[in-house]
């Protein structure tokens, strides 16, 4: 069993401080999910442990298996085994789904080796069936004219080739109707296991009741204020996050 | 008819030139008059319109010669390596012929026609003579036009008769060999009605060695005849090369020119096409990596003779250590060409902070009711794109290459052949994985 530790993590964006010592221990072989109003700083603290160049750690770490990651570039945390769905996917004119996760899968290979086509194409065409996505999507620019629920489905087809340690899934149920939740819940479900770990973050119960966790977190104001079983995603729904909202607490920005 | 006129004597750049090959009169008289406008027109100023923000220094002519043959005929020919597979290949070195693929024995049969402008001038003198350089250069390099036409040139004369559809491309190959060379090729396409053909020029170096190259190539596609053509510049990176194009597009025709420009020093691309008739189409694409103190400097002219026509120009540049590229083109409507549509865009990538892209797009409208677009961006990187690949594991360099080959795939993926496709972006990736660690 591996650990993503997050051990009392600030984080900045300018002179804005967005989590405010932040803990939490995410090990393979479970689903955690952190809930919390918008502004609580849940997309910050996926970007960060993606290494995302815009936030400043003013203190705590990020360990994985240990080892602390803050210094990493960006692409090596995600060869180490780290995966960010993003809520927001870029979209890249030109390059082609296709070529696209060639790159990520030949990133991982040692030098000189090549990445074996015929493998590469049925490993590919698996999980995009596991998707309900057509062949033709390979030979689409990566995002481009993509619907919400495409994009999606994009993240998780990459998430599926990769095969990450840690997955962080930002809000991957924003802008999807209750077809396209259904087809994305189905991939990740199928991605769980002993080796994986995987950190659900989203603003809606809904997603919970497809991709259900082993463990619910409350995120308010950069921090857990509560962390409990799935029941706790059902009172979130019902009662809101009022009662988790700290007096002296004041609101910050996504 | 094997003459060497006097005035060129003494004159190291074409001398020795003129006494090869078995040239008819007219061209001996064409060569006279190239000759003699190319000592009676000015030089390039840096403050002529046409020049602008060019390098008119780069253009001292003085170093180069007309070469002798290449050491190793053989040598170059096997590493013309292109398609694999081609409906002819021609292999010129030096300005010589130095292997032909001659087209199979069905496509000669059914009238293609394909051999040296040497042989043809004389076998089919009428032809060549109404088409050969018939248009005037008109953007700028006429005195570098007139040097060509003062006669040192080798190259392909491509007759595609009325009907035939060539279904491989014709592959043509221009090395330059040994210090100061200089050459001079020329590719003449006539498409005649309804014919279809794809022409590929390679223009490659066999060292590094400085070299000059003057090139022109005429295209003229004829009553809905389709045309592909694709010039491939590879010259060594201290050479000076000029490439003057002339299409012309006859009635529902059509012709995509696409320019890859990923070698020399300082490299001036002209590209003129003219729609002559209704349903015309001119397609002008270009492809340029400019890196380390490379200048590609590219003017063209969209000229709309008559209505109902289209002309759609996309260039893309990729620019990074101190590269340099001018963009500077024109859609001219002439009066009475109405219902144009007339599409011009160029589109930079500037990878570093001492690259420069100046872009002058351009439109002279002297007709009603056309559509006519034209627009020029600049950008670098966008952060959000870059950072999303590292995400995936992908490596800054290799992210970065993945970028800019997914900008260009943009002008690529107008190519109809996936083959050829294919081959440009193995090539246009492999000079973009230097120019990126340079």
């Amino acid at each position: 069993m591996k650990h993503l530790k997050i051990d009392n993590l600030h984080v900045s964006i300018g002179d804005r401080e967005i989590l405010r010592g932040l803990s939490l221990d995410l090990p393979t072989g479970q689903v955690h999910a952190i809930m919390g109003p918008n502004g609580s700083g849940k997309s910050t603290l996926a970007k960060v442990i993606a290494g995302h160049p815009d936030y400043t750690v003013t203190s705590g770490d990020v360990l994985f298996d240990g080892e602390s990651i803050l210094e990493m570039e960006p692409d090596v945390r995600a060869r180490k085994g780290i995966f960010l769905a993003f809520q927001y996917p870029s979209e890249i004119p030109g390059v082609t789904i296709a070529n696209f996760l060639r790159a990520a899968l030949q990133a991982r290979l040692p030098e000189g080796e090549e990445l074996e086509a015929t493998e590469y194409y049925a490993k590919l065409y698996e999980k995009m069936d596991l998707l309900e996505m057509p062949r033709t999507f390979t030979s689409r620019p990566v995002n481009e004219g993509f619907s919400g629920g495409e994009k999606k489905r994009c993240e998780i087809l990459q998430m599926a080739m990769l095969q990450p340690t840690f997955a962080l899934l930002d809000e991957t149920d924003s802008g999807l109707d209750i077809d396209a939740l259904k087809i994305v819940s189905h991939g990740v479900n199928s991605l769980r296991g002993p080796d994986t770990g995987m950190l659900v973050i989203t603003h809606y119960q809904r997603l919970l009741d497809y991709i259900v966790p082993d463990v619910v977190h409350v995120m308010v104001n950069g921090r857990i204020v509560e962390s409990g079983t799935k029941e706790l995603a059902l009172k979130l729904e019902a009662e809101g996050y009022d009662w988790a909202n700290e007096p002296e607490a004041e609101a910050v920005g996504a | 008819m094997n003459m060497a006129t006097a005035p060129v004597s003494g004159v190291p750049l074409i001398e020795g030139a003129l006494v090869e090959g078995h040239w008819p009169e007219w061209f001996v008289a064409s060569r006279q008059r190239g000759w003699e406008d190319f000592q009676k027109l000015p030089a390039p100023a840096a403050k002529d319109e046409k020049w602008r923000f060019s390098n008119v220094r780069a253009l001292s002519l003085d170093a180069f010669r007309y070469p002798g043959a290449v050491a190793d005929a053989a040598a170059l020919t096997a590493r013309s390596t292109g398609l694999g597979e081609s409906a002819a290949r021609f292999v010129f070195g030096n300005n010589r012929l130095l292997s032909a693929t001659a087209p199979a024995a069905d496509l000669v049969a059914a009238g293609l026609v394909i051999m040296t402008l040497e042989e043809a001038a004389t076998k089919h003198a009428d032809l060549v003579q109404k088409h050969f350089m018939a248009q005037e250069a008109k953007l700028g390099s006429a005195k570098y036009a007139a040097l060509h036409r003062s006669g040192p040139i080798n190259g392909v004369f491509i007759r595609v008769p009325k009907n035939l559809e060539v279904a491989q491309p014709i592959e043509i190959f221009h090395w330059v060999e040994g210090e100061s060379s200089a050459v001079f090729p020329h590719t003449l396409v006539v498409c005649e009605r309804h014919s279809k053909a794809t022409v590929v020029d390679c223009f490659r170096s066999a060292d590094g060695a400085p070299a000059f190259a003057c090139g022109v190539n005429d295209l003229v596609v004829e009553e809905g005849a389709k045309l592909n053509y694709v010039a491939v510049q590879q010259w060594s990176p201290s050479s000076v090369a000029f490439h003057l194009n002339s299409t012309i597009v006859g009635r529902d025709a059509s012709c995509l020119g696409m320019q890859v420009n990923l070698g020399g020093k300082f490299v001036r691309n002209e590209n003129y096409s003219r729609m002559v008739s209704e349903g015309a189409r001119s397609d002008m694409l270009s492809v340029n990596i400019a890196s380390d103190e490379q200048m590609i400097d590219q003017r063209t002219f969209q000229d709309h003779a008559k209505p109902n026509a289209t002309s759609d120009l996309l260039y893309q540049n990729a620019l990074t250590g101190k590269g340099r590229t001018v963009f500077s083109g024109v859609i001219r409507v002439e009066p009475g060409a109405h219902k144009t549509d007339a599409y011009q865009k160029v589109r930079n990538i500037v990878l570093s902070d001492d690259a420069e892209a100046n872009s002058m797009p351009g439109l002279e409208i002297e007709a009603d009711d056309v559509r006519c677009t034209h627009g020029a961006t600049t950008a670098q990187i966008d952060d959000r794109e870059l950072f999303y690949l590292e995400a995936r594991g992908i490596r800054p360099d290799a992210a970065r290459q993945l970028l800019v080959m997914g900008f260009f795939n943009t002008v690529l993926d107008r190519l109809p052949d996936a083959r050829l496709r294919g081959h440009i972006e193995g090539l246009v990736e492999a000079r973009l994985t230097s120019a990126l660690r340079s």
